[in-house]
Order: structure tokens, then C-alpha cells, then sequence
């Protein structure tokens, strides 16, 4: 499991990469989310997966799963909907003012 | 803490209180605060001199980074004492002269005290350090001090040219001594110059002796604007006089010559560091001499005249670094005069160029210009001032009665010293380097009288002259005058200077018995060579100077294109111009093609990490079962996100981002992580909202990024990183180096009160954590509602406008 979630892993990564490579605001914007989704799912393996119970107490089991890392990710989460929200109203913004989503006609002056 | 250390830290904690003085205290000219500073120093330094005169060091450490050996050691021997009288003694005179020489209202006193005291501190650092890294600080201390001094009036451009000049010429140097020290620790295993020294012999034979002396001569030359590195001291001449008084011409151009006699224990006895060291001296006396003949300005004069005398103390030093590698008492004696002379003519040197220098900034000061073009007969007008030039030219021509003549008597002695001796083969060179001597010290001569007949005789022509001249203020003329009466009272009494300075010095350049003997300096020898050599110099140098006029044409004959300072800036102006075209290839101004150049050296560092070092296996991985749907879901989610790359249509894609993330929650799920999955299911669901919204707003995608035409280059980076975080997360999965501390937390219900560890550990364990992720909530809320009702407001501005 913890090799098909790597691989998983990497795959998200490299599209995220890719669309953040790109020259549309929107793209790129897809890209930070999945870039996101690829680091939650992280640092969830690296916390090693299925040995135990949810992490609630009075169930009675034996062993409970990482709670640290869970916590970690639902902060990350929380703050990755907030800087997604905000990015988006900046693309947006962006192109209400300049009337394109084009990152290479957003670069400013030519002298520059 | 020591006395000595305060000597060399008191300058730079003194420049911290200047603005203040400056800023506060405006009426009274900085200057008369900084003025105590040197007269104390030289107070101090003046106690210890019968000490060390005979015979005796001091030596105090403050430890910096001893597990390095690197420690603020300080050390006091003849030849560092007199070099920080120099620094003390005519620091005082020049802070004197600039309080007359810049204006209180119109100069920034507090910048040029500053920098000043700086330089003292980092001068007094370089003379008295004993471990060479501290030595090496101090070192580019001076060079640094020295540019922003030169760029002191940085409006203008030769000004700034001529610092970032001297800069470069003398910090590269720096490297260079850098280097050499380096290779020095490698070969002694020590830092302190007097552990390296003690163990010269053995160093001799070390294979690196000969690289390590080149690159601390290189470093020394820079320093002291020998051939071919003298081109940065006439440009430093842009700094206000008094710094050109005492940086370039009495102090830090000798710190050079100050290495060189520092290092004669350890190098000197060595056909190379003879050779070396007197061939460049005698090219450097000889080619500053002949260009300080051409030149106009008074200034560059005697800059020029600087670069020729401090070539002078280098062949000295060179020649009598022989001293050491003969045995013979007799031969002996003979080059240790030549050290002496050295030792000597450095003095002499500091006083009357810095009176020199002086005269010339009053000249500059009270007629508006320095170009012996359109001076002249102001022998009249300024009768203190000829006087003072008199004694400081008549003095560095070589003319009785002024310590000049008695230093280069004791120089042509040792030039011809050389002619007799077997060693190295330098009497093969036979009569060239007297010879050489000799006729540098003919156009000494000449250029000294163009100093004085070319300023203060000849025709007055007011008409030329920006100001109208008359004598300096008595204040102006104290510092000079005192220097003046050194080069007089010198040659009377050159015995008890001799006694007190030389001895000491000349026995710490020349360890063990070489440097043990008394001197007696005398202005008449009788009728001998040297005699003659003075007299031939007297009367040609007349002959020269009177017909100066009709030969000073053959300069004109030497092309300037061949010029080292058109090699310089020639050089400068390509290195830029290869920097400006190189940066512009990779400098694009896109941010995409910066992150690629990031997660290109990212992929290539951390990757080639990854493969090369042994540390890292993937056989510890501890895999847990799997399901089919756990695959089904893992193919789902990689189908999601390649559909969010490829896709062409906004609408595809967000659909497509929507499932990937409702996936994620899913696996959440299956990784026994709840309360993720309920957030990550609400957070996602307004995400996709979100989107949607932007659907209506934002632009269709580009035809050419989408499935139909792939970025390669973007996608090969990608793939990289892909690559990359797969291999590190299974790398990590093998390399668990400390235990889980989550065990802790099973103690959620006892400690916080919740049977939810993950609560817990928000709510409680990391409570200022969740408080600080709510205020960036809150500030990306309020940036969302201020960018949207921020345009709203606009709108409405526009519609009533």
C-alpha cells in the first residue's frame, strides 16, 4: 500500500508541477490545489498506514493510527481552502483589470 | 581584554559615538572630537617603546574561534610599534589638517570620521595582529575603508571610478594573501605568523613554500601599487587630501611593504623571494618615477613619486632579505644596512610626503586648482607654504641637510652592495641594479623641482586660478610644519631615531643574529661612491629640469591604447558587458521560467543525492496489504488528476479536480482518519463552488497548454519532481530514524478531556497553532471581501464620475 500510495503521490505531484509551469492563472490555481491534495496524502503515509484504529478513544483497541499527522493535515487543510479562496478571487481580479489570464502578458513593462 | 586590544578596538567602538557628535554637538567641528583619539594612541604606544626597544614583545589573545586556532591575537614588536606611530602619529596630524581643510557646514564630517577611524582601527588591526586570519581582516578592512574614503565625494564620477578601481585591485590582492595564508596553515598547522616563522626551515622544503610566498606577494604588491598594480593609486587621488596625506601615501600603501618585512623571516634567505622582490621594487621605483615626471597635476605627481619611493623600500627589503642567507659577518652587515635603509626611508618617507601632501591640499585649497599648467609664482603669496614644499621636495630629491639624503645614501650603499656578493647570482646583474637606481633617483630629482619651480616660481598667472591666493590658515599649517621639522631634526639627530625605532625594527625583520648590531647613521662618509652617486644626481637632475621643456615631448610618443589602465578599463568595460549579455540569456522576467531553473537544480541536487549516497535504502519498507478497491481508488485518483492536466474544457477540468479531491477524502476514509475526511468532504465542496464561480469569470484555456499540444520542457521538469518526491517517500519509508512520540497523545482524555486525539491535539496540545490558522483564515477572508467590494466601490466611483 504504502508503494501505490507513493507512486500516487508522485503522480499528483507531477501534475501539480506541470500545471503550475503553465501560463494560465486558472491552471495554475488547479495546481496549488493539487499540489495541496499530493502533501496531505504525504505526509498521511509517511505517518504509516492502517496499523490500528481511528484515533478515538474508548473503542477499546489494541492500537490507534498517528493521530499527529492527522492533525497537521486538517490544519493544512483548512489553510490551503483559505489561500485557494483568495488566489481565486485574485485571478479573477487580475483579469477584470487587465482583461487577460495570460501570465506573459502580465509581466509589466518591457524595460523592466 | 588587554591594552593592546583597546588600542586596536578603541578606533572602531570611537567611530559608533561620531553621528552622534555630528548630530548633536553641530557647532563645534567633528574633527576636535576625533583629534584626542590618535594623540592618546600615540601616548600609549609612546609608553611602551623603551620596552621594546630593548628588546622586549608583548603578546595578549582573546580567543574567537579557538577550535579553528583562530584568535584575536595581538603582538608588539619593533617593527608593528613604529608602523603604529605612524598610524597614531600622523593620523593626529591629518585629523588636524581636515578641520581646516573640510568645511563644517558643507562636508558629511560624520561619514568621513567614520570611515576614517575605521581605517585607524583596521590599520592598527593589520600591524599588530599575530594570527593570520585576523591579520587577513583587518587586511581587507583597509581596503574597504579606503574605498569608501576615495569615494568620499561620491557625486563625482571619477571619484567613484577611482574607488571601485582601487577596490578591485586591492581586494583581489587580498584574495590572493588569502590564499597564501591558507596554504601557510596547511603547511604549518598553525595561524600565528611567529609559529609559521619558527618553523621556516622545515617550511623551506615544502612543496607549497613557493606557491604560498607568490600569493601573499601578490596580496603585498596590490597593497602597495607596485608594477603592475600601481594603476589604482594615482585614481585614488579623487579622495580629499588629508586621506591621500595619510592613507596613500604614509600608511596603507605600506601595509604592503609592512607584510613583505613581516614575512622576511620565514621567506627571506631564497633566491626567489631576492628576485622576486628586488626586480619588481627597482621596475616600480623606476616607472613611477619616469610618470610622475609627465604629469600635471600636482596630486598625481606625487602619486606617482609615492609608487616610486614605496619601489624603492621593496628592493631594499629585497635586497636585503640576503642578509639571512649569508653566513659571513661581514656580508652580513652589509644587507642588514639594507633593511635598515629601508626601515629608514619608510620613515622618512611618511614625513615628508605627508607634508608633501599637505602643501598641495593647501595650494589646492586656497587657489581652486592643483594643474602646475596654471600655477606658478606663488613663492610670494605663499612664503609658509614654499618653505614646507621645499624641505618635504628637497627631502624626497635626496638633497642635504633633509632625511632623504641619509636613506638614499644608505640605498645607493646597498645597491652597490650587491656587486660583490656570490649568492644567487646577483652580482651577475653587476652594476644594473645600482645603475637602475641610480637614474630613478635622476628623475626623483627632476620631479621634485617640477614640484617646487613649476608651483611657486615661473610667471603668476591670477587669471587662471579659480580663487584668489593667499597663505592657508596658521591652523592648516601646523601638521605639515611639525612633519617638516621631522625631516630636519631627522638628519640632525638620525641616531636617536636610529637607537629607539630602527634597532628595534630592523631586529624584528631579521631574527636571531643577523638583526643583533647597533647602527650609526652619519651624513658624511668622506668621499666615496655614494658621495658621487648623490652629486652626479644633483647635476643631472639640474641639466634634465632645465631643459625640461624640449624633451618632455618623447612622453607624448608612448601610445595610450598599450597603457595597463587602458588594459583595466578596457577589461572592466568587456567583463560587463559578458556579464550583462550572460544574465540576459537566463533572466527571461518570467516567474514560470525561474521555478523551472529552481526544480531544475532541485531535481539535479537532491535526486543526484538521492542515487550517490549510501545511507538511503528502499528494502525497509514495511508494506501493509492492500485491497483491490484501495487500487481502484489509487487508479482513480491518478485518472482524475491527468484529466485535470490534459483537459481542454475549464468545465472538464473542474469537474475532474472536484472528483480528485472527493477521492482524497475517501482514502482519508481508508487511512482511518475521520475527522479529515469530513473536513476535506465540506472543504471540497465549497472549492468546487468556488469554481464554478470563477467558470463564469475567468477565460477559456489556451488551446495550445491543453492534451493537444503538451509542454515538453515543462513536462520533463515535472516528471522530475514526480520522480523525485515518489523516490524520497519511499526512501523515508525506510529510514525511520526516531520513534513516533504520538503515544503521548493516547493520554488525550486524561490531559484535555477528549476521547478525539486529533481534537485534542488542535484544540489543546497545539491550541495556538489552530488560533493562528483561523487568523489566516480570517486574512484571507477579509483579502477576498476587500478585493471584490474594493472593485464594486470603484465601479461606482466611475459611474457617478
Amino acid at each position: 500500500m504504502e508503494i501505490l500510495m507513493s507512486i500516487t503521490v508522485g503522480v499528483l505531484f507531477m501534475v501539480a508541477t506541470y500545471l503550475m509551469l503553465s501560463r494560465s492563472i486558472f491552471r495554475i490555481v488547479m495546481g496549488l490545489v493539487i499540489i495541496s491534495h499530493g502533501a496531505h496524502l504525504l505526509i498521511l503515509t509517511m505517518g504509516g498506514l492502517q496499523n490500528g484504529m481511528p484515533p478515538l478513544l474508548g473503542q477499546e483497541a489494541a492500537n490507534y493510527t498517528d493521530p499527529l499527522p492527522q492533525a497537521l493535515i486538517l490544519t493544512a487543510i483548512v489553510i490551503s481552502f483559505g489561500l485557494t479562496a483568495f488566489v481565486l478571487v485574485l485571478a479573477y481580479r487580475t483579469y477584470d483589470a487587465h482583461k487577460t489570464d495570460d501570465l506573459d502578458q502580465l509581466r509589466g513593462t518591457s524595460d523592466e | 581584554m588587554s591594552w593592546l586590544h583597546s588600542v586596536v578596538l578603541l578606533p572602531f567602538l570611537y567611530a559608533l559615538m561620531i553621528p552622534f557628535l555630528y548630530r548633536y554637538v553641530s557647532r563645534i567641528h567633528t574633527g576636535w572630537f576625533v583629534l584626542p583619539l590618535p594623540l592618546i594612541l600615540f601616548v600609549v604606544l609612546g609608553s611602551w617603546l623603551v620596552d621594546i626597544s630593548e628588546g622586549e614583545t608583548m603578546l595578549y589573545t582573546l580567543s574567537w574561534i579557538p577550535s579553528y586556532g583562530i584568535n584575536l591575537s595581538f603582538y608588539v614588536d619593533g617593527l608593528s610599534l613604529v608602523f603604529g606611530f605612524l598610524i597614531s602619529g600622523i593620523g593626529a596630524l591629518v585629523v588636524l589638517y581636515s578641520i581646516f581643510y573640510l568645511s563644517k557646514t558643507r562636508e558629511l564630517l560624520h561619514n568621513f570620521y567614520v570611515y576614517m577611524l575605521l581605517f585607524m582601527g583596521a590599520m592598527l588591526g593589520v600591524v599588530f595582529s599575530d594570527n593570520l586570519i585576523g591579520f587577513y581582516l583587518f587586511w581587507e578592512l583597509t581596503s574597504i575603508s579606503s574605498f569608501l574614503l576615495i569615494a568620499f565625494w561620491y557625486q563625482r564620477k571619477k571619484s567613484r571610478n577611482g574607488a571601485q578601481k582601487a577596490m578591485l585591485i586591492t581586494v583581489s590582492g587580498g584574495f590572493s594573501m588569502l590564499a597564501g595564508i591558507v596554504l601557510l596553515h596547511s603547511m604549518a598547522g598553525t595561524y600565528s605568523i611567529r609559529g609559521i616563522i619558527s618553523q621556516a626551515g622545515e617550511l623551506q622544503e615544502h612543496s607549497l613554500f613557493l606557491p604560498a610566498m607568490i600569493f601573499v606577494l601578490i596580496g603585498a604588491f596590490a597593497k602597495s601599487a607596485q608594477f603592475p598594480f600601481h594603476i589604482w593609486l594615482p585614481d585614488a587621488m579623487e579622495a580629499p587630501t588629508p586621506i591621500s596625506a595619510y592613507l596613500h601615501s604614509a600608511t596603507m600603501v605600506k601595509a604592503g611593504i609592512y607584510a613583505i618585512a613581516r614575512f622576511t623571516p620565514l621567506f627571506g634567505g631564497t633566491g626567489e623571494w631576492f628576485w622576486i622582490i628586488t626586480s619588481v621594487g627597482l621596475v616600480t621605483l623606476f616607472w613611477g618615477a619616469v610618470n610622475a615626471m609627465k604629469q600635471t597635476d600636482l596630486k598625481a605627481l606625487l602619486a606617482f613619486s609615492t609608487i616610486s619611493q614605496l619601489g624603492l623600500i621593496t628592493s631594499l627589503l629585497g635586497i636585503g632579505s640576503l642578509a639571512l642567507a649569508v653566513t659571513e659577518e661581514a656580508e652580513t652587515a652589509l644587507y642588514t644596512t639594507a633593511v635598515l635603509a629601508a626601515v629608514f626611508h619608510l620613515v622618512n618617507h611618511s614625513t615628508f610626503k605627508g607634508c608633501l601632501f599637505m602643501v598641495i591640499g593647501i595650494i589646492d585649497h586656497e587657489t581652486g586648482t592643483r594643474d602646475t599648467r596654471k600655477l606658478g609664482g606663488l613663492m610670494s603669496l605663499m612664503p609658509i607654504s614654499f618653505t614646507l614644499t621645499l624641505i618635504g621636495s628637497l627631502s624626497m630629491a635626496g638633497v642635504p641637510p633633509f632625511n632623504g639624503f641619509l636613506s638614499k645614501e644608505l640605498f645607493f650603499t646597498s645597491s652597490l652592495s650587491l656587486e660583490e656578493t656570490g649568492i644567487f647570482s646577483a652580482g651577475a646583474a653587476g652594476l644594473l641594479i645600482p645603475a637602475v637606481a641610480w637614474v630613478a633617483s635622476i628623475f626623483t630629482f627632476v620631479y621634485s623641482m617640477i614640484l617646487i619651480f613649476h608651483t611657486f616660481r615661473g610667471k603668476y598667472r591670477p587669471r587662471r586660478l579659480e580663487k584668489k591666493p593667499k597663505e592657508a590658515p596658521p591652523g592648516m599649517l601646523i601638521s605639515p610644519a611639525v612633519l617638516a621639522a621631522f625631516v630636519i631634526g631627522i638628519f640632525f639627530a638620525p641616531n636617536v631615531l636610529a637607537h629607539y625605532v630602527l634597532e628595534p625594527m630592523v631586529a624584528s625583520i631579521l631574527p636571531g643574529d643577523a638583526g643583533d648590531f647597533s647602527i650609526h647613521i652619519e651624513a658624511w662618509h668622506g668621499f666615496n661612491k655614494e658621495l658621487f652617486m648623490t652629486l652626479g644626481v644633483i647635476v643631472l637632475g639640474s641639466i634634465l629640469f632645465l631643459t625640461w621643456k624640449r624633451w618632455k615631448g618623447i612622453f607624448t610618443l608612448f601610445p595610450q591604447v598599450y597603457t595597463l589602465n587602458n588594459a583595466y578599463s578596457s577589461g572592466i568595460l568587456k567583463a560587463e558587458q559578458a556579464a550583462y549579455s550572460f544574465t540576459n540569456i537566463y533572466m527571461s522576467g518570467l516567474t514560470r521560467d525561474y521555478i523551472q531553473y529552481i526544480l531544475g537544480i532541485l531535481i539535479i541536487l537532491a535526486g543526484g543525492m538521492l542515487l550517490f549516497s549510501e545511507g538511503i535504502s528502499f528494502r525497509r519498507i514495511d508494506v501493509s496489504t492492500i485491497e483491490v478497491y484501495e487500487v481502484l481508488l489509487a487508479v482513480g485518483l491518478v485518472a482524475g488528476a491527468l484529466t485535470v492536466m490534459l483537459a481542454s474544457k475549464r468545465l472538464t477540468a473542474i469537474i475532474a479536480i472536484g472528483a480528485v479531491g472527493y477521492l482524497v477524502a475517501l482514502f482519508f476514509v481508508i487511512f482511518r482518519a475521520p475527522d479529515l475526511a469530513l473536513t476535506q468532504l465540506v472543504v471540497e465542496t465549497v472549492s468546487v463552488a468556488l469554481y464554478l464561480l470563477c467558470l463564469r469569470f475567468l477565460p477559456e484555456f489556451r488551446f495550445r497548454e491543453t492534451a493537444r499540444r503538451v509542454q515538453i520542457p515543462n513536462l520533463i521538469i515535472s516528471l522530475g519532481v514526480g520522480v523525485l518526491i515518489t523516490s524520497f517517500t519511499l526512501a523515508a519509508q525506510g529510514n525511520k530514524l526516531f520513534p513516533s512520540i504520538s503515544v503521548y497523545f493516547e493520554d488525550s482524555y486524561e490531559l484535555a478531556g477528549s476521547r478525539n486525539m486529533v481534537n485534542a491535539i488542535l484544540a489543546d496540545f497545539r491550541g495556538f497553532d489552530t488560533l493562528l490558522e483561523i487568523m489566516v483564515l480570517c486574512i484571507a477572508g477579509l483579502g477576498v471581501y476587500s478585493l471584490i467590494s474594493l472593485r464594486m466601490k470603484e465601479k461606482r466611483d466611475d459611474h457617478e464620475n
